[in-house]
């Protein structure tokens, strides 16, 4: 494995210095908020964020602030603590990290600020509303909930109804917890941004295609906060374009993310924040890279709802059909056709014990995909947040033994 | 009384006794999943509503499907499927809740092939004018979608008819719980629970005269004197319990259960259908009205206003919670409960159960320290 530096300094994504920078930037506003007058809303990663940048408002986000806690090995610490306030070990180590760091400002920046209020959609979970429910209390401030029917097999039109007349609600929501009127002229543009972002953000991962991938899961786990955090500004929008050009600059100089790219893997659920660098490093030491994953692509995926001459419109229909908010055979139907798009070799699943939504019908697929298209998957138990749960000569051993079938498959 | 033990011949062979009056009475069979699943409107089908719990089999099946750290609920439901010990439903219901009963739907509609499969996706939250509208549309979307599968058409008299049935077993259900809240040592515990668990498996015809009976009975004995009760009262808290046997444990270690919130006790019963209004919005009014279900949203303190108002009313001495391990929505909601009693001075114990109680004696020493304590 013994790479020059000079090679690594080639392999290294320059614009990560411009991502934190604008990371640390939005830090600091938003947690400079009660100065400036500003208001913080709370707002779960499959939220509509939209709205609340037409409306001024700094959006927060507690899964970020856990993937940062998580990030920095500080969940076994926070996630015991919200064992000590009652909450069971069993349940989602980002709401249990946020829960044990509210009260302390405990966690990697010290705490997150304050809220005036919290937007919850639960299309990726029951968690975010029984979590939600908990902060309002403690916070005392308004909770809007964008009720997202699940989507077993399809969208009704009842469903639909629902969801729309809940976008006018939210709306309401924020005109009265800002004080002033929501302005609809605003929203076109900031939809117009968002939509551009998630096109960007969709041809970023689709670079990927290529051979060797300029950029593996594992970073699109650390580019992608931008889409999350910030859709909807043209900030974001410059970021991506800037990463965009230096992508298809990799590809046209045969520059992978990994050295010698030979076996192409697709990563399935969240990743294991605390230890990104251990598992990119042991499957690159294996000459396997991670072209893609059913998480990070889950920001663009409303990107076929969505009409962006009627943004607010067509919202409902985007929020409620998200890779998570659908049945297991169209999750299965999904990662095939990501399989097949990005000519994957292999899939590695994370059984994330934190995650029961995303990780309760793996095996199901695992089977689809295995009776399908014959691609072989690894199955690895783990947690996202609470290293606790990682055992890692178990997962070593399983992906050493899981590139040896890789290995038989080509030769 | 000799329905009691009737109750108890049901209990011990559920699965038996739906196959023997299934062909009995011709009726379909279909199996529900929680107490959102509207009993009314297949009964008005003409249909059996079956209430599933898993048998508690030792977990094969299911492990090739659901991974470890899902509810036994959800796992023991979905292994007696793949057993073929559910081979005598026609179909099956999901009311969309948690996230587990989520995929246990989808995983079942993809595995278990036999019998129809229908989702009731409800909305989450149940305080705004545009979920009641939804709530309706949905079990309208129900009972058209119901009718289909069993070739039927349900007509509003037959859903009062249904209606008027399930309101008797819940008033009848209401007076056993009031008087064994007044009087407890009518009545066991244990035997509160299989009054409960068998209105939810057998023939709710039957059901609803033998609970009228039971009420009945205990009204005469309750006007006899009270006898001294040097018993502790004990409320219990929770979702789902299976466990018969807790109710003997906590009686031996000198307490008494007088009321729980539980969806196998008093959230199947509470709240009466109003039998003029339009069926179906009369049974949406219910679901909405009820206190709510962890995995639901009506207000920030909806359950905890709930709980300490009961455990009041009853007279509680102290509350056990009873959680099952994996159980997220529950979990979630056992700091600010046990906060609530806390601040109402309530003391409460927590017990969490994977899917048996432990057999040796902890558990009575536990319950034992509690009840002396209170
Ligand atoms: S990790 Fe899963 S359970 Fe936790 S908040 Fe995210 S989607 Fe919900
Ligand atoms: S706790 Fe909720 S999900 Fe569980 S049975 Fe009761 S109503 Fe259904
Ligand atoms: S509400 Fe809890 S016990 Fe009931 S199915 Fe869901 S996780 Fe299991």
């Amino acid at each position: 494995m013994a790479e020059k530096d000079e090679e690594k300094e080639k392999r290294k994504i320059k614009t990560v210095a411009k991502m934190k920078e604008i990371m640390t930037a939005y830090y600091i506003d938003a947690k400079t908020a009660g100065q400036t007058g500003k208001k913080v809303a709370w707002i779960t990663s499959g939220g509509p964020v939209e709205p609340l940048i037409a409306m001024d408002v700094i959006p927060v986000y507690p899964e970020n602030h856990g993937a940062m806690v998580g990030a920095s090995k500080m969940g076994a610490d926070l996630c015991g603590k919200a064992e000590a306030m009652g909450y069971s070990s069993d349940l989602c180590s980002y709401a249990r990290a946020d829960i044990a760091c509210a009260p302390i400002n405990g966690g990697p920046i010290g705490g997150l600020p304050r809220p005036d209020m919290l937007v919850c959609c639960n299309n990726i979970c029951g968690t975010v509303m029984k979590w939600y429910e908990v902060q309002a209390r403690f916070f005392k401030v308004p909770l809007f909930i964008l009720d997202t029917p699940f989507c077993h097999t399809g969208f009704s039109a009842e469903a639909k109804r629902y969801v729309k007349g809940q976008i006018n609600e939210y709306i309401a929501f924020l005109e009265k917890a800002c004080g002033k009127r929501f302005d609809y002229d605003r929203i076109k543009e900031v939809g117009r941004l968002s939509v551009q972002g998630q096109r960007l953000w969709q041809e970023i991962l689709d670079t990927a295609m290529n051979r060797p991938a300029p950029i593996s899961a594992f970073d699109a786990f650390f580019h992608l906060a931008l889409i999350v955090t910030l859709r909807g500004t043209q900030q974001t929008v410059d970021y991506y374009k800037m990463l965009l050009a230096e992508m298809r600059q990799r590809v046209s100089e045969g520059i992978g993310a990994v050295p010698r790219e030979k076996y192409r893997l697709l990563w399935d659920n969240l990743p294991v924040w605390y230890r990104t660098k251990w598992l990119s490093e042991k499957f690159a030491s294996h000459d396997a890279c991670l072209v893609a994953d059913t998480y990070t692509s889950a920001w663009c995926g409303a990107l076929r709802y969505v009409d962006e001459n009627d943004f607010l419109g067509s919202m409902a229909e985007c929020h409620t059909r998200i890779y998570l908010n659908i049945g297991v055979d169209e999750m299965a139907r999904q990662v095939i056709e990501m399989a097949d798009k990005y000519d994957v070799d292999g899939i590695v699943m994370h059984s994330n014990r934190s995650c029961k939504p995303y990780s309760f019908g793996q095996y199901d697929i695992q089977r689809i995909i295995r009776e399908q298209k014959g691609i072989p998957t690894l199955m690895i138990e783990a947690d996202m947040v609470d290293e606790r749960s990682f055992s890692e000569g178990q997962i070593e051993t399983r992906i050493d033994a899981f590139i040896e079938v890789l290995k038989g498959k080509k030769s | 009384m000799k329905q009691i033990e009737e109750c108890y011949q049901i209990l011990k062979d559920p699965n038996g006794y739906v196959k023997r009056f299934k062909a009995e009475s011709g009726r379909k069979v279909i199996g529900t999943f929680c107490s959102y699943a509207p009993e009314e409107i297949i009964l008005a089908a003409g249909a059996h509503p079956f209430r599933l719990f898993g048998s508690g089999e030792k977990i094969r099946l299911a492990e090739a499907h659901l991974q470890s750290y899902c509810c036994s609920l959800v796992r023991g439901a979905l292994e007696d499927a793949l057993g073929g010990r559910l081979a005598f439903l026609d179909g099956v219901v999901f009311p969309h809740t948690c996230d587990s009963i989520q995929r246990l739907s989808d995983i079942w509609r993809l595995n278990v092939p036999a019998c129809f499969h229908l989702d009731l996706i409800l909305p989450v939250k149940l305080d705004t004018d545009g979920a009641r509208q939804y709530m309706i549309d949905v079990l309208r979307r129900f009972r058209g979608e119901l009718g289909e599968k069993l070739s039927v058409t349900i007509s509003d008299e037959e859903l009062r008819a249904a209606i008027r049935i399930c309101n008797r077993i819940r008033a009848a259900l209401t007076r056993i719980y009031a008087l064994k809240g007044e009087r407890p040592e009518i009545l066991k515990g244990s035997v509160l629970y299989a009054l409960v668990r068998a209105a939810m498996i057998m023939d709710r015809t039957r059901a609803a005269s033998f609970l009228e009976e039971v009420a009945a009975e205990m009204e005469k004995e309750s006007t006899s004197k009270a006898a001294a009760w040097p018993k502790k009262r004990i409320f219990l808290s929770g979702g789902v319990c299976n466990h018969p046997d807790i109710y003997t444990i906590i009686e031996e270690a000198g307490g008494e259960v007088v009321g729980d919130d539980f969806c196998t006790g008093s959230r199947y019963f509470s709240g009466l259908i109003d039998e003029k209004a339009d069926p179906v919005t009369a049974i949406a009014d219910r679901y909405l009205e009820r206190v709510v279900c962890p995995a639901k949203h009506r207000g920030l303190t909806n359950r905890a206003d709930h709980l300490v108002r009961l455990a009041r009313e009853k007279q509680a001495r102290g509350v056990i919670f009873f959680l099952l391990k994996f159980c997220d929505p529950h979990a979630f909601d056992y700091p600010y409960l046990k906060e609530a009693l806390d601040q109402a001075g309530v003391p409460s114990m927590l017990l969490e159960v994977e899917d048996r109680l432990s057999a040796d004696g902890q558990l009575r020493t536990r319950f034992e320290a509690f009840v002396e304590m209170i």
